[in-house]
């Protein structure tokens, strides 16, 4: 297995895209793990799976759908129920943009 | 800006056409789609992203996506997935927007757009046409932002065009055919005063004869076509003024505003473009057999651009009066119901297309609210056509009709509009106004053509102006010359 596939510039970027602060011990510590996870990955690569198609999922052929119908009663209460804060309806949250 | 040498370069245009889908309930749950109501009450478990919750397909959306395909001369994709497209923002509950990216559920095709000024036709092709979901609304006010989430999860097909489209008034008219088509086909309201149609245009320009794209920007979410216009026109200038001043175009993302008629750019924390797509492990494949497609394709409507050739071709309209009755599906179809038993087509089209447009427009309604039924104003037609009115009495009955909803040949009859034909009664008028006037009769003899308007106006007013004009102009010559 080659060694850093995960670099620590890689982790700092992710973490920024999924809104994560991270201190240095814990970016290192992620940057092993998946690190290690990729490991994992290039032992399945050691499988020749080139005869077999890409495959996004297995389970049942064709599509399960629901006809086109509202089954759903008004849910403002309900769903603002368990909301942290909330107004006139809305779910209340910090400021998005400055 | 200084004047801008627009000779020099060509612009290039690409346009990504974003519109929600006409079904009763959302893509995966069975939450109402309507527009506006009351905040976060059409949310469900699954549309708020609960743990657990599980997407079921919505069958309506698929047909839909099936018809746009046809519609665009796409290829249909018997096989795709959805992937998840990941970004964080309040408005979006599970953190990711179920969408396509590898597998659209159509490829390629192409639209004809009307031809132009001049004559010549234009055809935009595509890449493709992907469904997705849509996001939740903000609000943001004082200290804090208010979310909305009866959005959130509402079905939209994305219509990707290839970049075939080289100025503003090109785009706008791409974005007015592709609008006709998905509310012909019943798939869109194409309602872009509320955002259920709105475009992302990539610009660039590169210097005439270049074969090389320039530098692209793309200005996000217009709702208008007069905007599409507008915003690509300034967009051209701002870019082709920043290369002529020995500038480089930055690839970034421009916001229109409306009022101050320029683009800005975003803040590139505005948009984050890494969007790590995946396919989504919480639905199966898309399968779309063959013979649902073959089905759909039976059931397709007739398109605007069908339309469009039919009228010219069977009707004798001009392009541009095809193009002004085929705009829009309802306008179009209310023109077809006035046709039955009428002989000259051009002149229901001229009707249509004056006096009914005119008090649409007048009144601010939707077509079916403005004006009487198309078979009433077809009545009135055939009375014109059979010399039972004249134009101008047809004129007053129909604006009595829109006031008071009666019938055509109620309405003429209420108000004494029928036109005189017999023969007789005209020919015995013309007599004694003929016997009145010896003198100007001898004049007229004698080579004052002009005397003749009036005679007919005489005769006219003597059959309280409704003979039919035609009848009094023969039997005039005739009296006259004899
Ligand atoms: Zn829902």
């Amino acid at each position: 297995m080659a060694e850093n596939k995960i670099t620590l510039e890689m982790v700092k970027h992710v973490a920024r895209l999924a809104h994560l602060q991270l201190s240095d011990v814990e970016q290192e510590r992620l940057r092993a793990d998946m690190d290690q996870m990729l490991g994992y990955v290039d032992k399945l690569n050691e499988l020749d799976t080139s005869k077999v198609p890409p495959t996004a999922q297995v389970g049942e052929a064709g599509t399960p759908m629901r006809p086109d119908e509202v089954s759903n009663p008004s849910a403002q209460e309900a769903m603002l129920a368990n909301a942290p804060a909330a107004e006139r309806g809305y779910f209340k949250v910090p400021k998005i943009i400055e | 800006m200084a004047t801008i040498n627009r000779e020099k370069y060509e612009a290039v245009i690409g346009l990504e056409i974003h519109t929600h889908l006409l079904t009763k309930s959302k893509m995966f749950c069975g939450c109402s789609t309507e527009f506006g109501g009351v905040p976060n009450d059409h949310t469900c478990p699954i549309c708020t992203a609960m743990p657990g919750a599980l997407p079921v397909l919505n069958q309506h959306v698929i047909e839909i996506a099936v018809r746009a395909g046809l519609a665009a001369h796409c290829e249909v994709a018997p096989y795709s997935i959805f992937d998840r497209k990941s970004y964080f923002y309040p408005d979006l509950p599970k953190g990711y927007q179920i969408s396509q990216y590898g597998t659209p559920v159509c490829k390629g095709g192409y639209i004809d757009l009307p031809p132009d000024k001049n004559g010549a036709p234009h055809r935009v092709r595509l890449v493709r046409i992907h469904l997705e979901e849509d996001a939740g609304k903000n609000i943001h006010e004082g200290g804090h932002s208010l979310v909305d989430l009866n959005r959130s999860g509402v079905p939209l097909l994305e219509i990707v065009s290839e970049p075939d489209i080289r100025s503003g008034a090109e785009a706008a008219a791409y974005v007015q055919e592709m609008r006709a088509i998905l509310r012909y086909i019943d798939a869109s309201d194409g309602r872009m005063e509320e955002g259920s149609l709105r475009c992302d245009c990539n610009v660039s320009v590169r210097p005439r004869g270049h074969k090389e794209f320039g530098v692209k920007t793309e200005i996000k979410n217009l709702n208008s076509f007069r905007f599409v216009e507008k915003a690509i026109e300034y967009e051209i200038d701002r870019q082709i003024d920043i290369l002529e001043s020995g500038g480089k175009i930055t690839q970034e993302t421009h916001l229109w505003d409306p009022v101050r008629e320029v683009t800005r750019a975003m803040r590139s924390k505005e948009y984050a473009n890494d969007y790590r797509y995946f396919p989504e492990p919480d639905l199966p494949p898309l399968i779309v057999p063959p013979d649902l497609v073959e089905a759909i394709r039976g059931e397709m409507p007739e398109l605007p651009a069908d339309r469009r050739a039919r009228y010219i071709r069977e009707f004798g309209l001009t392009p541009y009066e095809a193009d002004v009755l085929t705009a829009e599906r309802e306008v179009s179809d209310y023109f077809e119901a006035t046709l039955s038993g009428l002989k000259n087509r051009k002149t229901a089209a001229n009707w249509v297309m004056t006096e009914v447009l005119r008090i649409v427009r007048e009144s601010g309604k939707s077509l079916a609210e403005a004006v009487p039924a198309p078979t009433e104003v077809g009545a009135l037609l055939i009375m014109i056509e059979d010399l039972k009115i004249s134009l101008n009495a047809a004129k007053t009955a129909f604006a009595t009709m829109v006031k008071s909803g009666k019938s055509a040949e109620g309405t003429v009859a209420e108000l004494g509009l029928a036109q005189v034909s017999d023969e007789g009664a005209i020919a015995e008028a013309i007599d004694r106004i003929l016997a009145a006037e010896t003198e100007k009769v001898n004049e007229y003899r004698a080579g004052r053509d002009k005397l003749f308007g009036f005679f007919v106006g005489q005769a006219m007013k003597a059959m309280g102006g409704k003979a039919n004009p035609k009848v009094i102009n023969d039997l005039l010559r005739k009296k006259l010359s004899g």
